[in-house]
């Protein structure tokens, strides 16, 4: 799906020189110990379609600059005062953003950065400016997300609503594509830029009366790699075939994922990833008796989980908005925890490297087909997604949602007809202690919005005992 | 939360505003005229531009230290366009003269690229009259005046002074404040400026057992986001409340698990108003109700709309919802929407009957059966929105409350009337399906209720319901003393996802026999 971006919206962003020269001006008006310049934006772009014709629709240009000053130095906890009612030491930090670019805008936005640092108390825990660090080569941007204009947008959507409108069927969805960059610069010379695209087309087709829903979706940085049309045509089966569901009693049921499903859950964990949590006693990642659970097995051996920037379906950032530079890192492997996300402070704190967290998600899965799964269950439920997911308790990473747009009963290795929605008590840490099978990892597209989101690429998975507690009558 | 903006001087004075944004300027009403001539040249039958300068300023804390102090500021404009019935909208942060005349063309030249896929053209109802005015919300002090010293040293007292209480491990507190000045200029002569305050502060305490092998967080959110000034951080007396949120974290360390089972349920408002959101405030938006919102949001089950209006009974009689932009301190409350329509308040709910959904321009239109057989006149309802300049304005939530009842009664009488029951204060986990029928509700804190009587604490609760079944199954409210505004920031709906901020005003009730489950489970 790509066409030439007409003259009336190119894909504007700052080039490396543009960040370059505003960083250079920006600094030169910072007095602190430290001066920090963010610049990030771009070009972003949306339709949305509903009732099978374009609905609403929107292009976007913006840019930001963030500066962050420190004004003091950084006291080891050593140098700390002994008297714990005497203030603590440290560097006064202050942050400011504003997104026009003129000398007297970039002045204002430092000085009042710096204004802010001035009148805060000092921070035992906020530390210097990074000096330069390497990182690894630039990826993540393709010519053809940044070309994609809005008749090329909609050139898409009829590929989705004409079939849909030519079937009796309602359409409803979303494309988005961005191209956009980020830079960072400080005065202890680290500068580091990074431009990248992103994309997604996610859609929901209803019967007319409204009694089957289906949905599909796709996220890549690369528009080109996503197909309207097939997307489209598996969207319209599942609403012709979810049609007039039947209810069933919730309880424990044997169910087969689609990879969204799994992602949907799978990514929760990213967000329980902090390392502080964990040793302060309030994250899944506790261990009982103190500490945390580096080390320990979580999960079903099967599994590992790792986040990589180069990784070729899902590029993210090689360096943090700090200026540090993000590598892969496994966080669960051979079902246990190879490592948490530690910040700067809580790394130096605890001896370790600071690990930057996930900047995305790739699960191991098996050999087996989704009809294999499938045909080797007596009794399940296939699921194509979740939705409405939230936390419930953080002890356990126990989230509660619902099954939708495409929900069907598993009879004797068949689908045999569909089933009314469900709503779960679950944890992805449970689901993935009761893997019966798994198909090899596909990107997925995972956000609840719909957007290019977190980079998610799992398998599908045959689970047992997954926990429904109601029954839904929304389809 | 609620993304936005904001900027400069923090400690006194206003924005030294360029002479590019301040309202009312000469020259924002010259990039208006000439967004709006720009795309009335171009072929646009109809055009709007909102120019807008948002401040926003962060600060968090915990324990004894400053995490953050952010101030932000974002400057630009939108030009939404509409050609033989297809909309377009384009943005930029670029106030010129050449880039309001590019983004207007913009705007117009993807409206008609978006003709391709029409089917039904866009029409609008009347906006009641071209409309030029200014409005600007209840603040009694702008929180942009107030210097950074005095709420970074509020934030820590309040958290020494939760740190004091035996059990309590870790405090996290903040503000956040919100000042949107905006121009809305349309091509039927409507010019319209706003500024609009948000405020929210907040504070959270966290205790762990002694033995690692539990936690549990006391978030203060029956202190509710508002659109008022500073004044709403000092009526919030943080540093008098902190120590008893810590009490009660300690608290929820030593409550009795729940019994799953069926249990009358007293809300107290500070919790009722999200269930309000979820189950009355999404359902009842016309656009859902159509399917526009099918692939994120979700539908309705109040839909097709000639099954339901005047139909459906929501619940007894004696509820009634009412949809509004006029609470004086509520999050939506404006003078004008977003396409320059005066809002007015509206029946949702009428003596338990479904009565009318949210609307805008474009979806009036869609009702006019209903309000040609009810002798009213189709217009909107005002509750056109965009979250910032860069997004296109869509139908988003008015503040949506529950009406007092007549008897005068409150929280204590409910307690004092219930057998067996369970008291639920504060809002914590919230999940609803797609249609607004299948919820699951938690709170902050539980209390047992045994012969009229509280009797103790109890934690990992849940209830599940069924929207109109829980409705009809309330059998008792609060009177107008009892009236309380709860609300949030970062409400989503749309693609790409808008955040909102909205207020539900409500009474406690009490809801007969409702499923509650056990949500602890061992790692």
């Amino acid at each position: 799906m790509s066409a030439p971006r007409s003259l009336l919206s190119p894909a504007r962003l700052l080039s490396r020189e543009e960040c370059e020269a505003i960083a250079r001006r920006a600094l030169a008006f910072g007095t602190a110990d430290d001066v920090r310049v963010s610049i990030g934006g771009g070009s972003r772009g949306n339709t949305r379609f509903a009732q099978n014709q374009v609905s609403t629709s929107g292009d976007n240009y913006d840019v930001q600059v963030t500066v962050r000053a420190g004004v003091g130095q950084f006291v080891p906890a050593a140098q700390q005062p002994t008297d714990a009612a005497l203030p603590r030491r440290g560097i006064k930090v202050g942050f400011s953003s504003t997104n026009r670019l003129d000398d007297a805008s970039l002045r204002e936005v430092v000085q009042t950065a710096e204004r802010l640092a001035r009148l805060a108390p000092e921070d035992p825990e906020a530390l210097p400016e990074l000096p330069n660090q390497t990182f690894e080569p630039d990826q993540g941007w393709s010519d053809a997300t940044a070309a994609l204009d809005p008749a090329g947008r909609v050139a898409a959507v009829r590929q989705v609503t004409d079939p849909a409108r030519a079937a009796g069927l309602q359409s409803t969805g979303y494309l988005e594509s961005n191209a956009g960059f980020f830079a960072v610069a400080n005065n202890k010379g680290l500068f580091a830029y990074r431009r990248a695209t992103s994309s997604a087309m996610t859609m929901t087709v209803r019967t007319a009366d409204g009694s089957g829903s289906g949905w599909a979706g796709a996220a890549h940085h690369d528009v080109s790699r996503i197909d309207a049309r097939a997307l489209g045509a598996r969207a319209l089966d599942k609403a012709q075939r979810s049609v007039n569901p039947v209810a069933i009693e919730p309880g424990r049921y044997t169910v087969v994922l689609e990879p969204t499903a799994v992602g949907n859950l799978v990514q929760l964990i990213a967000f329980n990833l902090g390392a502080r949590n964990a040793d302060e006693g309030r994250s899944f990642f506790t261990k009982p008796g103190g500490g945390n659970k580096i080390g320990m097995k979580v999960v079903d051996e099967r599994i590992s989980i790792t986040s990589d920037p180069l990784d070729v379906d899902m590029p993210a950032g090689a360096f943090t908005g700090e200026g540090l530079p993000v590598r892969r890192t496994a966080w669960i492997e051979k079902g246990a925890v190879a490592n948490l996300a530690y910040d700067r402070y809580w790394a130096m704190s605890k001896n370790r490297d600071p690990v930057p967290g996930p900047s995305s998600f790739r699960m191991t899965g098996g050999d087996s087909t989704i009809e294999q799964l499938i045909a080797s269950t007596e009794r399940g439920l296939l699921v194509t997604r979740f939705w409405y997911i939230r936390p419930v308790d953080p002890r356990t990473i126990l989230y509660t949602g619902l099954t939708r747009d495409g929900t069907f009963l598993i009879e004797k290795g068949k689908i045999t007809r569909a089933v009314k929605n469900l709503r779960f008590n679950e944890s992805p840490i449970f689901m993935l202690n009761n893997i019966e099978a798994m198909t090899a990892p596909v990107r997925v597209s995972a956000s609840e919005d719909g957007g290019p989101g977190f980079g998610v690429m799992v398998p599908a998975l045959k689970v047992r005992d997954f926990n429904f507690t109601s029954s839904s009558d929304a389809v | 939360m609620a993304a936005c903006s904001s900027a400069a001087p923090v400690e006194t004075a206003p924005v030294p505003a360029t002479a590019a944004t301040s309202s009312g300027d000469a020259s924002v009403r010259d990039l208006a005229m000439l967004a709006l001539d720009a795309a009335k040249s171009a072929g646009a039958q109809y055009a709007d531009v909102r120019i807008s300068q948002n401040r926003n300023q962060n600060i968090n804390t915990r324990e004894r230290r400053v995490q953050g102090l952010v101030d932000t500021t974002t400057y630009g404009f939108g030009v939404r366009s509409l050609v033989d019935g297809a909309w377009g909208f384009a943005g930029s942060r670029e106030l010129t003269r050449e880039e309001v005349v590019r983004v207007a063309r913009q705007s117009v030249a993807q409206a008609r690229a978006n003709r391709a896929a029409l089917v039904r053209p866009v029409t609008l109802a009347p906006p009641g009259s071209a409309a030029k005015g200014t409005w600007r919300a209840a603040a009694r002090v702008d929180p942009f005046d107030v210097a950074i010293e005095d709420k970074v040293a509020l934030l820590l007292s309040a958290n020494e002074a939760a740190m004091k209480v035996k059990g309590a491990r870790f405090v996290n507190s903040g503000m956040f404040f919100l000042r949107e000045e905006k121009t809305l200029a349309t091509s039927e002569g409507g010019y319209i400026t706003q500024t609009l305050y948000r405020a929210q502060p907040f504070v959270n305490v966290t205790a762990v057992s002694a033995d690692f092998s539990d936690f549990q967080t006391r978030q203060s959110n029956d202190v509710a986001p508002m659109g008022r000034g500073y004044e709403h951080v000092t009526d919030a007396r943080l540093v008098e409340n902190a120590p008893i949120w810590a009490e009660q974290a300690v608290q929820k360390l030593s409550a009795k698990p729940v019994e799953v089972g069926k249990y009358d349920l007293v809300l107290h408002p500070n919790h009722l108003w999200l269930t309000i959101h979820e189950s009355i405030g999404h359902p009842t938006e016309l656009d859902r109700a159509m399917g526009y919102e099918a692939n994120y949001a979700g539908t309705s089950f109040l839909s097709p709309p000639e099954k339901f209006l005047g139909k459906f009974r929501y619940g007894p009689d004696f509820m009634n919802i009412q949809g509004d932009r006029s609470q004086v301190g509520a999050l939506s409350t404006v003078g004008y929407d977003d396409e320059g329509v005066v809002p007015e308040d509206f029946l949702i709910v009428k003596n338990g009957i479904f009565n009318d959904y949210q609307t805008t321009r474009e979806q009036a239109t869609w009702l006019k059966w209903w309000y040609d057989s009810q002798a009213r006149p189709t217009r909107s309802h005002g509750c056109s929105y965009a979250q910032s300049w860069a997004d296109v304005q869509f139908q988003r939530m008015p503040n949506v409350s529950l009406l007092p009842g007549e008897k005068e009664q409150g929280w204590d009488d409910l307690i004092a009337a219930t057998d067996r029951g369970i008291a639920i204060i504060g809002d914590g986990s919230f999940s609803i399906d797609q249609q607004r029928y299948n919820a699951q509700f938690g709170g902050q804190l539980y209390y047992e209720i045994k012969g009229g009587k509280i009797v103790g604490m109890l934690k990992d609760v849940a209830y599940q319901m069924r929207t109109p079944e829980f409705w009809n199954a309330m059998d008792m409210l609060g009177g107008k003393n009892s009236y309380f505004l709860g609300g949030a920031f970062g409400d989503g709906k749309g693609q790409p996802s808008q955040s909102n901020a909205v207020s539900h005003g409500c009474v406690p009730t009490r809801h007969r026999n409702i499923n509650v489950i056990n949500t602890g489970r061992k790692a």
